[in-house]
């Protein structure tokens, strides 16, 4: 019997708390950009929007903890640490890819470098929980 | 936004999220006196957020308006989520979780402030 290890208790809820976070955080501000200036940096608003989208199925599949969502989560994961890895060395180099901030500029060091630990923290903890 | 006040709301959210780290390394949950310093915390935020509102319906209109609206909205939410899901998760990390709660509310509150700077006051 393989022993049940959920995602979703214990440091895993706080991990969650966070993923919720800033799911709610990158969904209102990429809300706004694509609402209210679209057209002055589509590029960096539609990525606003994708990181947005990856942190609500992360939230969710760290959530429900079931097989299927752990297999979710690890990629939505692996994909939010590509993201803030190329986009955070793209902005570095290449800043007017990214005219306006998103969560992922400069390996998000607006949101406290969160943005990068985050991904990590989650792999980790992924890794930890599995059966 | 009232300096004294904002000054105040960031210590007192500061205060608690110490407090909540240090109930943590204690290995202890929440208790009822989180919930009253959380209480505390949270009238100092309410009165702001309705300075702030009665300053916008005169007329006041800081930088990057949507975006100091969606803060604004969303802020009084954060030591509440944070305490529900600490009485969920009885042990260390629900308060890791209402420390982290009341971490992000001093972020939003630094955040408001600097948007409504443009405004004067």
């Amino acid at each position: 019997m393989a022993e049940v290890r959920p995602t979703n208790t214990g440091p895993g809820r706080v991990l969650l708390s966070v993923y919720g976070l800033f799911a709610v955080a990158a969904t209102s501000r990429a809300a706004v950009q694509l609402a209210t200036k679209f057209h002055e940096a589509p590029v960096a608003y539609l990525l606003s929007a994708a990181a947005a989208v990856i942190y609500v199925i992360a939230t969710v599949a760290l959530a429900r903890s079931t097989p299927t969502s752990r297999r979710v989560a690890f990629v939505a994961c692996s994909v939010e640490l590509a993201g803030v890895l190329v986009v955070g060395t793209l902005s570095l180099f290449d800043p007017d890819l990214f005219p306006d901030q998103t969560v992922w500029s400069g390996y998000g060091s607006g949101y406290g470098f969160v943005p990068l630990v985050l991904p990590i923290l989650g792999l980790l903890w992924l890794r930890r929980t599995r059966p | 936004m009232v300096d004294g006040l904002v000054v105040a709301l960031i210590i007192a959210a500061l205060i608690l999220a110490v407090w909540c780290g240090i109930t943590a390394l204690q290995n202890k949950p929440t208790d009822d006196p989180h919930l009253y310093g959380l209480a505390a915390v949270e009238v100092l935020l309410l009165v702001q957020v309705a300075i702030v509102i009665v300053r916008l319906a005169q007329g006041d209109r800081p930088a990057e308006f949507a975006t100091f609206l969606a803060y604004l909205i969303l802020v009084p939410f954060a030591l509440p989520i944070g305490f529900l899901l600490s009485l969920i998760e009885r042990t260390r990390w629900g308060s890791v979780i209402l420390g982290i709660a009341a971490l992000t509310l001093a972020v939003l509150v630094l955040r408001l402030q600097d948007l409504w700077g443009t405004v004067g006051g």
